[in-house]
Order: C-alpha cells, then sequence, then structure tokens
C-alpha cells in the first residue's frame, strides 16, 4: 500500500499548485500593482547602520523629519535595473541638488561598495540593509524603488522599478518642488 | 474572405479533434480496426486544416486588414513585410493557432512517419493528441478567436510592439513552440503506454528520437530568445532569469532528464515508470509555461495580454490534461512491471545521477519562479532575483558537469570507478593546467570562475576522450581510425557534439558572469571613454530615419592602442505609432569578445547616457548551443533510420552487415 501511495503523490502535488493558480487568477489581484498602504504614512521607525566601504554614514526614521523632502532610494549592487536609473540618480542629486538616501537592500558590503566605487555615489546616506528586514517595513518589494519623504518623515510618493526621465520630469521633480515650499 | 475561410477550418478542426480523441481511443480498446484506422488520415487533415487557417491568418496580415480586430491591434501598413508576417505570432492569439499548428503537425508526422508501430498504440497516441489539440482549439476558438473582425474597418493598425520588430523574433517563438509542443509527443506516447499497460525498449525507441526532436528546437529557440534579449533589451546581459525564460528553461532542464532515462530504457529495460512519469512532466511543465505567460499570474518583461477569463480557461485545461494524465499514472503505474536491477556505478547508475541533478534544478527553478506567488497567497509578496539562482542553481550544476565527462566512459551494468578516471588522467591534467593558466591571465578574478573553467575543460576533453577511444585514435593507424569513426553511429558523433557544445557554453556563460566590465556615464560628443583596453571616441549624435521609426544615432569610433577596431552605431529608436522608445546595442565582436554599447536619454544639456559593456567570451554561449543543435540533429538523423522499426531495421542491418553500428549509443 505505501508503494502504491508514492505514485499518487505528483497528482496530489499538483491538485495543491492548481489551487494556488486558481487564487492567483483572481482578476482583483494584479500582480504588478503592489498595495500602497505606506502612502501618506509616516516612515517605520527603523536605524540603519552605514554601509561600509561607502564613506558616507547611515540614517534612522529621525533623520528624516529633519523637514527637508528626501528622496530614498532602495537599490542594490546585484540589480541591473539599479544601474539604469543609478546616471538619473546622480543628476538629480548632483544637478538638482535634491537630498538623496539609499538603503542598500539584501546586499554584500563588499560588493555595494565596490559598484558604487566603480559607478559613483550621489547618495548622501546610506543605510545598509543587509537582512531587508527593514525593506520589508517600509513595504519594498524588489529593487529598484524610489520613495519621496517629506518634511515631516511622511512617504509620499512610491516609484517601482527604475525611474527614468519621464517619471523624473513629470512626477518626482515637480511633486518635489511642490512639497520643499 | 480568406478569413471567413480560416474560421471554417478552424472549427471544421475542432469537429475533427473530437472524433479523432474518442473513436481511435475506443476502437483500440475494443479491437475495432476501422475505428482505429480513423486515427491516421484523420490526424494528417486536422494538420491541412489548422495549416489553412494560419495561412489565412498569415495572408490577413500581409494585406493589412484591419478588419480583423487581431491585424489591426499588432500592425501598421507602414510596417516592412518581414514585420508584418512575423506580426502574425507576435500577438496572443496568433501565437496559439501557431501553437495549434505545431501541434497537429506533429500529430501529422506520427502518422506519416510511425508506419511500423503497432497499430492500436498508433491510435491511441494519436487520440492523446487530438485531445490536447481540442482543448486548445476551443481556447483558441471560444476565448481568443484571432478571425473577430470589428466593423467599422479602422483605416490604419496599432503596430507590433516594438521590441518585437526585431528578426530574432522572427524565429524565436516558432523554435520555442516547437520545442514545448514536441513534447507532447513524449507525453502522448506516455498516456498511451499507460493506458495499454505496457512500456519496453520498443516503446522507449519510438519516443526518443521525438523527444530529441523537441529537445533540438527548444535549445535552439531558447538561445535565439537569450541573443534576442542580449543585443535588444540593451542591458548587456543574455539571462535575466525572468519568469518567461524560466518557464522556457525548466521543460529544456526536465526534457534533457528525459532524453537520458529513455536511453536506460531503451538499452536496460529498467527505469520505466520513472521515464513516463517524465515524460508527462516536461509536458506539462511546457503547458504551465504557456499558462503562466498568458494569464497575468506573473510579472514579466515580455508576457501577453493579462486576461483572467482566458487564464481560467487554460487552467481548467491544465487541470484536465495535467490532473488527468497524473491520476492515471498513479492508477497504472504501479501495474508496469519494474525493469532489472544495477550497481550506482554503471552507465545505468551515471545517468540515474543526471537525472536526479536535473529534476532537483527543475525544481529549484520551480520554486523561484512561482515560490512568489505560493507565499503572495501566503501574504507576503517576495521577489526572487539572480542572487537565488547563483546561490542553489549553480552548486547543482557542478557536480553534473563533473559527472557528464564520466558517465559515457562508464560501461553499462558494472563499472569499476577507478579505471575509468585513469581513462581520464589527461582530461585531469589539462583541467589543472586551464584553472591555473585561467587563474595567471585574469589575476584576482573569482575564484569560481577560474573552477568553472577547469570544469568547462575537464567536460570538452572527457568527451572527446571518450571519442577517441571509440574510434582507437592515436592507438591504431590514422586510415584504421578514420575508417572507424565513419562506422561509428551518428548518435554517438552526436552525444560528444553536445556534450562539447555544453562545454563551450560554460566557457562563455563564465566569462561573461565574471569579467564582464562595464561603463556607464554621461557623455557629450568629443568624449573619449577608456573600458578593458579600448578607447570609445564619441563622435557625435545624429537622428536618423527608419520606416517607422525616428531613430537618435550614436557614432563612435573603437580603438586600441591608437589602431582602429571598429566604428559602432548604437541607437535609440521611437517608433511613432506605439510612441515607444527601444535600444538598438550595437555591438563588434570578434569570436573572443564582444564590444557592446547602448545609449541611453539624453540628459538635456548636450550629454547622453551610454552605456558600455565589454563582454569576454559571449558568443561562446550561442556557438556552444549551435553545437548543441548541430550533435542533437546528427543523433536524430541517426536515428531516422529505425524511428519506430525495430524489426525492421534488425533486418536491414543483417542485410547490409552493418549490426553493430545501430546497437551501440
Amino acid at each position: 500500500m505505501g508503494r502504491k501511495l508514492i505514485f499518487f503523490l505528483p497528482v496530489l502535488v499538483f491538485i495543491v499548485l492548481g489551487g494556488y493558480f486558481f487564487w492567483g487568477l483572481d482578476p482583483e489581484r494584479d500582480p504588478s500593482n503592489i498595495p500602497s498602504v505606506m502612502i501618506d504614512k509616516e516612515v517605520p521607525e527603523f536605524d540603519l547602520a552605514r554601509l561600509d566601504g561607502s564613506g558616507v554614514i547611515g540614517f534612522d526614521n529621525e533623520d528624516l523629519k529633519q523637514g527637508t523632502v528626501t528622496l530614498v532610494n532602495a537599490f542594490a549592487s546585484w540589480c541591473l535595473p539599479c544601474l539604469a536609473e543609478h546616471p538619473i540618480l546622480t543628476e538629480l542629486a548632483k544637478r538638482n541638488g535634491i537630498r538623496l538616501y539609499g538603503i542598500n537592500y539584501k546586499d554584500k558590503p563588499k560588493d555595494a561598495a565596490r559598484w558604487l566605487r566603480e559607478h559613483g555615489n550621489p547618495y548622501a546616506r546610506i543605510g545598509a540593509d543587509n537582512t531587508g528586514r527593514v525593506s520589508i517595513d517600509w513595504g519594498v518589494y524588489g529593487v529598484p524603488e524610489t520613495y519621496i519623504v517629506d518634511g515631516e518623515g511622511r512617504i509620499r510618493y512610491r516609484h517601482i522599478g527604475p525611474i527614468d526621465q519621464a517619471a523624473t520630469q513629470e512626477i518626482i521633480l515637480p511633486l518635489i518642488k511642490e512639497l520643499s515650499k | 474572405m480568406s478569413a471567413e475561410l480560416g474560421q471554417f477550418a478552424l472549427i471544421l478542426a475542432l469537429l475533427l479533434s473530437v472524433v479523432q480523441s474518442s473513436l481511435p481511443m475506443i476502437g483500440a480498446a475494443r479491437g475495432n480496426a476501422t475505428w482505429i484506422a480513423i486515427a491516421q488520415p484523420s490526424a494528417l487533415l486536422l494538420f491541412g486544416l489548422t495549416i489553412l487557417a494560419f495561412g489565412a491568418l498569415t495572408q490577413a496580415f500581409m494585406v493589412s486588414d484591419f478588419s480583423l480586430a487581431v491585424v489591426y491591434q499588432n500592425s501598421h501598413s507602414a510596417k516592412p513585410m518581414l514585420y508584418k508576417i512575423t506580426g502574425v505570432w507576435g500577438n496572443h492569439e496568433g501565437s496559439m493557432l501557431l501553437w495549434i499548428v505545431i501541434l497537429t503537425g506533429f500529430g501529422a508526422a506520427v502518422a506519416a512517419f510511425g508506419q511500423n508501430l503497432p497499430p492500436t498504440l498508433r491510435a491511441r497516441v494519436l487520440s492523446v493528441q487530438a485531445m490536447i489539440t481540442l482543448g486548445f482549439l476551443a481556447f483558441l476558438i471560444f476565448t481568443s478567436n484571432p478571425f473577430d473582425r470589428i466593423f467599422p474597418a479602422p483605416l490604419d493598425g496599432r503596430d507590433l510592439n516594438p521590441l518585437l520588430q526585431d528578426p530574432g523574433l522572427a524565429f524565436h517563438p516558432p523554435m520555442l513552440y516547437a520545442g514545448y509542443v514536441g513534447f507532447s509527443i513524449a507525453f502522448s506516447f506516455a498516456v498511451a503506454a499507460l493506458i495499454e499497460g505496457k512500456v519496453d525498449a520498443a516503446w522507449a525507441r519510438w519516443v526518443r528520437p521525438w523527444t530529441l526532436a523537441a529537445w533540438i528546437t527548444l535549445t535552439a529557440g531558447i538561445a535565439l530568445g537569450s541573443w534576442w534579449a542580449y543585443y535588444e533589451l540593451g542591458w548587456g546581459g543574455w539571462w535575466f532569469w525572468d519568469p518567461v525564460e524560466n518557464v522556457s528553461f525548466m521543460p529544456w532542464l526536465m526534457g534533457t532528464a528525459l532524453l537520458h532515462s529513455a536511453i536506460v530504457v531503451e538499452k536496460r529495460d529498467s527505469l520505466k515508470v520513472w521515464t513516463i512519469l517524465l515524460a508527462i512532466l516536461t509536458f506539462s511543465l511546457s503547458l504551465i509555461g504557456t499558462f503562466v505567460v498568458r494569464s497575468g499570474l506573473l510579472t514579466s518583461v515580455h508576457a501577453f495580454a493579462v486576461d483572467p477569463e482566458r487564464g481560467l480557461f487554460i487552467l481548467v485545461l491544465l487541470a484536465i490534461a495535467i490532473g488527468g494524465s497524473l491520476l492515471l499514472f498513479a492508477l497504472r503505474a504501479p501495474t508496469l512491471t519494474p525493469g532489472g536491477l544495477f550497481s550506482p556505478i554503471s552507465r545505468e547508475g551515471g545517468l540515474v545521477l543526471n537525472n536526479l541533478l536535473l529534476t532537483v534544478a527543475t525544481s529549484v527553478v520551480f520554486v523561484g519562479t512561482l515560490g512568489p506567488l505560493l507565499l503572495e497567497a501566503a501574504g507576503t509578496k517576495i521577489s526572487v532575483g539572480t542572487p537565488y539562482y547563483n546561490a542553489v542553481f549553480l552548486p547543482l550544476m557542478v557536480p553534473l558537469v563533473a559527472v557528464m565527462a564520466v558517465g559515457p566512459l562508464l560501461p553499462w551494468k558494472r563499472a569499476e570507478l577507478g579505471a575509468v578516471l585513469s581513462r581520464l588522467k589527461f582530461a585531469g591534467l589539462l583541467t589543472v593546467i586551464a584553472m591555473l593558466a585561467t587563474a595567471y591571465l585574469v589575476e584576482g578574478g573569482p575564484v569560481l570562475a577560474v573552477a568553472a573553467i577547469g570544469f568547462a575543460v575537464w567536460l570538452f576533453v572527457g568527451s572527446l576522450i571518450e571519442w577517441g577511444e571509440r574510434i582507437k585514435l592515436f592507438r591504431a593507424p590514422l586510415g584504421d581510425s578514420f575508417r572507424r569513426m565513419t562506422k561509428l553511429p551518428r548518435s554517438a558523433h552526436g552525444m560528444t557534439l553536445a556534450h562539447v557544445g555544453m562545454a563551450v557554453t560554460i566557457v562563455g556563460m563564465t566569462g561573461s558572469a565574471a569579467w564582464q566590465v562595464e561603463d556607464i556615464r554621461i557623455a557629450r560628443p568629443g568624449d573619449n571613454i577608456e573600458v578593458a583596453g579600448y578607447n570609445y571616441f564619441f563622435e557625435s549624435m545624429k537622428p536618423v530615419q527608419g520606416p517607422n521609426y525616428q531613430a537618435e544615432q550614436g557614432n563612435f569610433v573603437v580603438t586600441r592602442d591608437g589602431e582602429f577596431v571598429a566604428r559602432l552605431t548604437p541607437q535609440k529608436r521611437v517608433y511613432m505609432v506605439q510612441n515607444m522608445p527601444t535600444t538598438e546595442a550595437a555591438i563588434h565582436t570578434n569570436g573572443m569578445r564582444d564590444l557592446y554599447m547602448a545609449v541611453g536619454d539624453s540628459d538635456g544639456r548636450g550629454g547622453w547616457t551610454i552605456r558600455i559593456y565589454h563582454e569576454p567570451l559571449v558568443p561562446w554561449i550561442w556557438a556552444g548551443c549551435i553545437i548543441m543543435v548541430i550533435g542533437g540533429t546528427f543523433s536524430l538523423s541517426d536515428r531516422r533510420l529505425r524511428v519506430g522499426a525495430p524489426v525492421r531495421s534488425k533486418r536491414w542491418q543483417a542485410k547490409t552487415g552493418t549490426g553493430q553500428a545501430g546497437a551501440k549509443a
């Protein structure tokens, strides 16, 4: 009997899988639309240590309540799209003088430091989130993700995926300008 | 008018597939020869009807008949003719029709070339094949009819997604589908065998060529897809572990396992139950792939239009096909007679290890691809990226490649590992030399890369040693060796080629993963950029006008130590109709490395984002794939003589006196 049961294993596994598939088909569910429960809420409490070798210090939630609008960007050295938005972020920080903080997501400090050395470091501060724990509290779904945090430390905008020129010109810059008034 | 012709052909095909999926099956059970005989002509006719429908749709695309919804949505009168035709399968409806054409094509091939199959087995195989066809035809006609009209007809179309307007895409989907769908034959054979209750060496001999054909086209399809991603997406990468890539990779891994386990069934009449299960799972993974891509279940860079209703339909199809066949397996497999035992150190043992590793590797990819969905149901959203696959998938490949060189040298039944390894002494020596040379040449690269090069050399030399021993190279006079080489069965050459191709691909992958140099920066015309010893001079940025797009073209002159190397002209295109930008990377290759560049956005102050990648050894990835495909084809051309013809081939061998050649592989 025990031997016979083994033969039923594949079909049982498939039934469970099929159940998940059925659940996944819910038209209400859009895998690319990530719940934005954090919008207009205060940033979660956290304290991120500095990223070794980056040359800048880390930050915590109090640092985001100092009256200045901050662009917080989650990145990782292993993430290709992060490299794609890197020149744009650099430009925002260097040319537009926007305060840019980075959350280094699930990365090895050595790799991240080397990545920053190779491509340049546009971040004024970088917090190392090696375990991804803090990013989960922020609601980070994957890297890259970019948040606009107002002077009181509230998340006002969230961008999923690499930011491009269009998003910069049409959403990010106008919003930062408005929030900075 | 021709659209209606296509529509009628589809409906007729649907009705015919109802007949073909029922009568021959019942006939085979009752021994009714007339009903059994229906299967063959029906399979041929079914193929003819789907071809007719496909032809009608192609014609509508060629003449830009915008009264068809699918043409309107995916074509444009100004599009070049090549892309009008490839546009036929550059959308959900058309690609589904192509899928069905290939499905019925394989059925027709079994009907045409399977003259030597026992009539009941052939009838059952074709019947199962018709059931799959029936399901997909119903899906096509009822949820995604390619011949839907719109009235009044619009003046012009909305154009094809610009990313898809590329010659690489012309051949990628047909190849990929041929691979996916080709495994349906192995599936049908497995289900038919379960119904028949008989799996033997002859069964494996009938299944193997079909599996091999599917494997060859899938290999080519995946290689084309990754090549397309490499030069069209502009990121210098060739594999992104994207869900859509993964769902094509899983049937490949599983199909590779099936290919090897079927050898054991054929030669040793063992591993039968396992092989049946692999055949079912391989095609199931192809079906799940189709489902994932078309249902919006997972996000991906190249998913089709999302439609939950269609998703539900495919899910029901999946439940019937996969659930039904696995249930049949659960009920019937225990009744199959188990095969002989063998010692762990033997050819069979090596093949079992191969199967084990490939199956685990498939599960790893499966978990990485669908794991996020399962976790999301539990309330957490995660994304799985390259680090996961590097950490879990790569360690599985190490023993696989190590054993790949040893396996073919092992005799059947029982082997002495020591004796076999001593035959590989030379390969071991070359491996060490290659690793030392690599470490010396690249100084300071990752240790893993050095090891990977070592494994590739081990596999390369090991495969050649096995081949050399079989033709007694350097042991017998050269003429004698040459004579042996021509006498060696083609499948033996094929195996050596496929394994060598794998080694070449590994070298390419390693080079790209470990020693790629990238430089991304904002540059202005007149700037010089130095990357990996090459100097890129940014000459100018000029507008260029294409047939249906406008482009900004960067002109770069690449020099090395002052010597001219190449002129590179990467473009950033905007396709007018969809107003969508795409990157056209410029690549210069010399076989050992690629110089790869792409231009990005302008900073509005005269500067442009320039991405330069120095890609050592990358061309080897595709060179290796080509060698694998050639190897598979070689092996297939050998088998063609005895496809489903074990009896006749014996007689044929006796007559011509080449009996030994056909028996080894």
